[in-house]
């Protein structure tokens, strides 16, 4: 094997740590990407050993995302910072109806962490990337001084190609649509907490972190002429709601009762002050469409392992001020606002 | 959640809204002060006043413990972890309170300062533990709830000979600012508060229980009842007071009472006399100097005391122009009427402090009610028809 060949040295995944001379462009750099980037993210165009990835591109419409991942913890319960890495961009394109296919993935790593840590962060990034059907063509590692980072950054950017005839945008919300989520509110938010230094409790829940383009696809196929899609991320529902309103020049009337959390979130929500509302959300998606659609998203979503509790949250209306209006479980009225200052920092 | 849910249902809450509806006398307006701020969360996280009659209507008091301390307090926190080169910990609202010279805690962080986020004054004491060689400041604030972790706090440091662990403390008392609320000519003479009677706190009382209201729901004629933090129990107990106030009644009544009795907590009472003294008058934002209505460190734990330890220099600090965070507080105003409210004035960009707490009557408002204001052109409540059930 040419590794052996060129380094007769093997990194030491055991102990070893990054180390300055690891960014400096030299042959130790050469090392760390061959035998731990090259090695797990394997394919054609990354072997190629450019800087850059050279590929053909389908006709039609192209869609492009970039997200940045500094989430604190790097490893949390149902996930860590490479999946979520994977997971973040191919849901930020997959959220305009297209089909994700490259990524890119640039590191900042710290000096001093651990090789070990990384292997399993970049291991964990390639179990996603193959589980959501996307390659990570090129990459990027830069190494900074102790103290000037947090263990690992990393950028992911990715592409993807639209179909013929969908036109899903956060500005084609129509009085009158329905708003569905495909499962429970404020779980990732929430894990991340639990494992949080110095905030620790015990929780069951899990991060909901997960690719979900194969289930839009699948929604799009049934029904292309969805108005909107897009995944609840930081600020949560409430927020993303917000956006769209504003985008869209729409209010919304949510039904408190209708919106999916699961029990443990409420608890922990309810010890911390937080609102289920704003916390978020990793793996879940926001899709408004014409009432007439509603229930065969609603059906698609509910096969799917990523939308087993999806469910009709609410409709669009009229209001020139944009508000998200929620009828509470107690029976009154409130607005669902935009998230104001920092519920949590670096969740994502 | 059990013990949590029931005290948000729904169906109870309607029934609860036609017995209220039932009892109110049509001839005229009940006004209810809600002293704490988690009350006037409740009111409008869950729409409370939806369910309540139109001439029901809550006046949100002082209760929220970041909207009441006075500018200068926090000028004097920044002074304090600037000039000292210390760790300030705090808890997570003090952090966005307006300061003067558009400073805020959050900005004195960001500019290199080391103030921290924590949820209790152990993550404090921790912190001292870990970095022996900083000067941790604890910037205590709240009302009786607050105040025993503090004097906790205190103890533990000195059992465990800590050395760098000082406590800025700015613990307030709620019976002293409703006496002055009533006291306030305001109330007294020109009428422009009437306040019928009270929500007594809930999590305070748990702490002084229920006797300490009694001398003024004597003296001022005025109902108390003490009521949990849950929507229901602030519609139970607004009957509660409904019923006294047609029955011409001004007593102390308990509807909080799977939490709090009449002594209240014996040994967090112990504790913080033991730790603390009444100061002879503190600064409340909005009612201004308040006699013996707030408390300081006893000399015997001088050497935790951050106003012995550093100099904290008396400052006198006001408010923006225009900002009527004083008259919301008293009751006297509504963050409606004030001119900064919704225009430069958000829970983005607060200029008074009742706009940064979610316990602030502002931020509540601006968060979950604005659609209510009847000034903006088409604000209002849609409801959902759902299908019966």
């Amino acid at each position: 094997m040419a590794a052996t060949r060129r380094f007769p040295m093997k990194l030491d995944l055991k102990k070893g740590k990054v180390e300055m001379v690891h960014g400096s462009g030299g042959r130790a750099m050469a090392q760390l990407i061959e035998e731990i980037f090259v090695k797990h993210f394997s394919n054609p165009m990354l072997e190629q050993g450019n800087d850059q990835a050279l590929f053909n591109v389908d006709a039609g419409r192209m869609v492009m995302s970039c997200d940045g991942h500094v989430i604190s913890p790097l490893f949390f319960p149902g996930g860590d910072i490479g999946s979520l890495a994977v997971h973040g961009t191919v849901n930020d394109v997959a959220m305009s109806g297209a089909k994700p296919q490259y990524l890119s993935a640039g590191f900042i790593i710290e000096e001093g962490y651990p090789l070990s840590d990384l292997n399993r962060i970049v291991e964990s990034m390639a179990a996603a990337a193959k589980k959501a059907g996307v390659m990570v063509v090129t990459g990027d590692t830069k190494v900074v001084e102790r103290g000037k980072g947090d263990g690992v950054f990393i950028t992911t950017t990715g592409v993807g190609v639209v179909p013929e005839g969908v036109h899903i945008s956060g500005d084609k919300a129509q009085a009158g649509d329905v708003v569905l989520v495909s499962g429970s509110m404020g779980d990732h938010g929430v894990a991340i907490m639990s494992s949080r230094e110095g905030l620790e409790f015990e929780t069951e829940i899990l991060s909901d972190s997960s690719a979900l383009n194969g289930m839009i696809s699948e929604m799009v196929e049934a029904v292309p002429e969805i108005h909107c899609l897009r995944d609840p991320t930081r600020g949560g529902l409430a927020t993303t709601l917000n956006e769209i309103a504003q985008q869209s020049n729409v209010g919304m009337q949510l039904i408190e009762d209708d919106v999916p959390v699961h029990e443990d979130v409420k608890a922990a929500c309810e010890l911390l002050g937080l609102d289920p509302m704003y916390v978020a959300n990793e793996g879940k998606l926001i899709c408004i469409c014409m009432p007439e659609h509603a229930d065969t998203l609603l059906k698609v979503m509910q096969n799917h392992e990523y939308g087993k509790n999806a469910a009709i949250i609410g409709t669009v209306v009229e209001d020139e001020h944009g508000f998200v209006q929620m009828e509470t479980t107690f029976g009154g009225s409130r607005i669902v606002d935009w998230l104001a200052g920092e519920q949590l920092p670096r969740i994502c | 959640m059990k013990y949590v849910d029931e005290f948000r249902d729904g169906k109870l809450a309607r029934k609860l809204g036609k017995a209220i509806a039932a009892e109110v006398d049509e001839n005229r307006t009940y006004n209810l002060m809600e002293f704490c701020g988690g009350h006037t969360h409740a009111i409008f996280r869950y729409g409370v006043q939806d369910l309540m009659p139109d001439n029901v209507k809550f006046v949100h008091g002082p209760g929220c413990p970041v909207c009441v301390l006075p500018i200068g307090r926090i000028d004097n926190a920044i002074a304090l972890v600037e000039d000292n080169d210390a760790i300030l910990c705090t808890y997570g609202d003090m952090m966005r309170v307006p300061a003067s010279g558009r400073k805020s805690l959050l900005k004195a962080k960001a500019a290199g300062a080391d103030v921290r986020m924590v949820y209790s004054t152990q993550d404090a004491l921790k912190l001292a533990r870990e970095f022996p060689d900083k000067e941790v400041i604890f910037f205590a604030i709240g009302f009786e709830t607050t105040t025993p972790p503090t004097a906790v706090a205190i103890k533990q440091a000195q059992a465990q000979g800590l050395k760098n662990f000082t406590v800025f403390c700015n613990h307030v008392l709620t019976p002293a600012a409703i006496q002055h609320i009533l006291q306030s000519p305001e109330v007294r003479e020109m009428g422009a508060v009437s306040i019928d009677g009270f929500l007594g706190p809930s999590h305070v009382s748990s702490v002084i229980g229920t006797e300490p209201y009694e001398f003024f729901a004597e003296e001022f004629q005025r109902p108390v009842v003490i009521a949990g933090f849950e929507p229901l129990d602030v519609m139970q107990s607004a009957l509660m007071l409904i019923r006294q106030l047609n029955e011409g009644r001004s007593e102390v009544e308990n509807e909080y009472t799977r939490v709090v009795t009449r002594e209240g907590n014996l040994k967090a009472q112990a504790l913080v006399a033991e730790v603390f003294e009444l100061r002879r008058e503190f600064e409340w934002r909005g009612l201004g100097m308040v006699p013996y209505s707030a408390l300081s460190i006893k000399e015997e734990f001088a050497e935790f005391d951050a106003e012995v330890r550093f100099s904290v220099p008396k400052i006198v600090a006001y408010d923006v122009k225009g900002c009527e965070c004083p008259s919301i507080l008293r009751g006297v105003k509504k963050p409606t009427d004030c001119k900064l409210f919704g225009t430069v004035c958000t829970p983005e960009n607060p200029m008074g402090s009742c706009m940064v707490s979610s316990e602030g009557a502002c931020a509540a408002y601006w968060s979950y009610g604005r659609f209510r204001q009847p000034d903006i052109k088409g604000g209002k409540v849609i409801k959902i028809e759902k299908e019966a059930a």
